[in-house]
């Protein structure tokens, strides 16, 4: 058999190179376009067009000083608050009972509970605005929270049951055996352990309920969120610049949650690790 | 044992509770210690909450869906005898027929173009990343939970006719006059849905690529496959799951898309979300507007099934 055959898969070599470079061009592509927002919200001209005409950040007072983009921004944070808490809390009971109990027919009730991943959300906002329509409630941000809780639960279950999975259930075992009562034993003993996957649980449940866009689009009435409050400013050249220096906090602010998120969740998993070894 | 030892506490405690108060403790205590033992009622227990709120916010609605589009709408009045008019109304009219094969061509560019940029770097991340893997794949999911609406906003800026592209090359002296073919057509939906889809299909292609067994492919080195040969016939079959996976998960979405095509698609550019809309939100035609979803989502069903089970023939053909 000749040397050179059997090269390992580790040490790719020229190939390899070629790839690497692929892959910073491709982030270069995945950021690179989202960067035109943060870059002019600071340029001084009511155009969005190059030339950049200098450094500004009146556009970011004109964006604080609207009073309907605060008032949108404060009905996102309100929502996104709720939905957070509440599609966590659904999340973590089913992710509990899922990883805990051989149930039958799970795969089909996991398929269900994952579906609105599945389908697109157009379906879903067409298809709440019936139910509602058949039930009589009025438009708002009431059921705006309750449809973001549909779409947020399976983002919730999917941390969480990854983190419940994780973990060594002979330590609730454990506390059972010496006498714990189940509720004590959740609290004392599965909570802190899952800690890490409720707060990224919340975290990204928060972002998508706070970036949701169709939905909220569908069930608002007066007052909107704050993407669909973007939306409707799009028409409205005057307008876009404080849209844009609005979009660049979002994003800043979206980017750094998703950080958190994932890092606290890393850092949960290299704990336990470390704990148990 | 644990758990035996648990119940038979409990359930004593809930013995003494209920003699006072149940006529008939013996029955409930049997009830009580049965779903103590049983996993399935504890596991429903626990499930109850999040299948209600499904039930309630997902199948519901959907069924009605259903319903609605078996009904008929004169102005206001909803009549509820059973027809498959709006169906027909649907088939019948070329306008909806040609905004579905639209919108399945822009989204299968898109699935193309997407999953075609997103294999190499998902290879390069499963192979080619020994340091900082992590810090790679959350660079590579930032996108993922960004705003959608602002991440497709800043392709409207950047394609429009005062955008960043016509702005520059003017600029540059490369243009004299804006180009118009930029935005508002099919191609800067098909750009702007593979920019704004891009993170979704790195990661089902990366899981299957880590999966894969690395002795297959020393294996096959040491049988004298090239490292061509050996991506073709070990590395990419072995990836077929990750790649059908990726596809569907760009490819169902992606023709559903509202948003993309509202703001860069322009009239030619429209996909079958926006007809949708407009039956529901501006024409007010329900029954019609719930057809028409059912039918485009059957329709990309069928075309879903078709496409993995020939990608998935296709893969054991190159074995």
């Amino acid at each position: 058999m000749s040397k050179k055959a059997p090269r390992p898969a580790s040490r790719m070599g020229d190939p390899g190179r070629l790839l690497a470079g692929f892959a910073l061009l491709y982030l270069v592509f995945l950021y690179g376009p989202v960067l035109f927002l943060p870059i002019f919200s600071f340029n001084d001209s009511i155009f969005v067009a190059f030339p950049l005409k200098g450094f500004t950040t009146k556009w970011y007072e004109q964006a604080f000083a609207d009073e309907d983009m605060i008032n949108a921004l404060v009905a996102s944070l309100q929502v996104g608050a709720i939905v957070a808490v509440a599609s966590t809390i659904l999340g973590m009971f089913g992710a509990k009972a899922i990883t805990r109990y051989r149930v039958p027919g799970q795969s089909a009730v996991m398929a269900m509970i994952m579906l609105p991943l599945f389908i697109p959300e157009i379906i879903l906002g067409i298809s709440l605005l019936i139910l509602l329509n058949a039930l009589g409630i009025d438009l708002g941000l009431p059921v705006v929270v309750i449809g973001h809780i549909m779409l947020c639960t399976p983002f919730a279950m999917a941390v969480l049951s990854s983190r419940l999975e994780g973990f060594d259930r002979s330590l609730e075992e454990a506390s059972l055996d010496l006498g714990e009562t189940p509720w004590m034993t959740f609290w004392r003993v599965t909570f802190p352990l899952a800690a890490p996957g409720i707060i990224s649980s919340l975290l990204l449940t928060f972002i998508v309920s706070f970036d949701e866009f169709l939905l909220s689009f569908f069930l608002t009435n007066q007052q909107p969120t704050l993407p669909v409050y973007i939306w409707s400013q799009l028409r409205f050249p005057n307008k876009l610049p404080s849209v844009l220096a609005m979009g660049a906090i979002i994003l800043l602010a979206s980017c750094l949650l998703v950080v958190l998120a994932e890092w606290v969740r890393q850092l949960g998993t290299s704990d336990r690790k470390v704990g148990l070894a | 044992m644990a758990q035996f030892l648990h119940a038979s506490k409990t359930g004593q405690s809930l013995q003494a509770a209920t003699a006072k108060t149940d006529a008939a403790p013996g029955l409930l205590q049997r009830l009580r210690a049965f779903y103590l033992r049983s996993d399935a009622a504890k596991g429903y227990t626990l499930l109850s909450p999040v299948m209600i709120t499904m039930g309630l916010l997902l199948a519901a609605p959907l069924f009605l869906l259903v319903l609605y589009s078996f009904w008929t709408q004169t102005g206001l009045a909803i009549d509820q005898t059973p027809t498959l008019e709006r169906y027909r109304d649907v088939v019948g009219k070329q306008s909806y027929i040609d905004i579905f094969w639209r919108s399945i061509q822009t989204s299968g560019l898109v699935t193309l173009v997407t999953v075609g940029l997103a294999y190499p770097m998902a290879y390069y991340v499963a192979f080619g990343v020994k340091k900082y893997k992590f810090v790679w794949l959350i660079l590579l999911t930032i996108p993922f939970w960004t705003s959608y609406l602002l991440r497709v906003f800043s392709w409207k800026v950047i394609l429009g006719y005062n955008g960043v592209i016509n702005s520059g090359l003017t600029n540059l002296g490369v243009i004299q006059e804006p180009l118009e073919f930029l935005l508002y057509n099919q191609t800067a939906v098909i750009i702007t849905l593979a920019h704004a889809y891009a993170a979704f299909a790195i990661l089902p292609i990366y899981v299957s690529l880590e999966k894969i067994d690395r002795t297959l492919l020393e294996a096959a080195a040491d049988l004298g496959d090239g490292a061509w040969s050996r991506f073709w016939r070990v590395t990419f079959p072995l990836s077929m799951p990750g790649v059908i996976g990726a596809a569907v998960l760009i490819f169902v979405p992606t023709t559903g898309d509202y948003v993309t095509p509202a703001m860069v698609g322009g009239p030619s550019g429209q996909m079958i979300a926006n007809i949708i809309q407009v039956q529901f939100l501006k024409i007010g035609n329900w029954p019609l507007g719930a057809a028409l979803a059912l039918s485009a989502m059957a329709g990309v069903a069928i075309l879903v099934i078709l496409f993995s089970t020939a990608m998935r023939l296709a893969a054991r053909s190159i074995r």
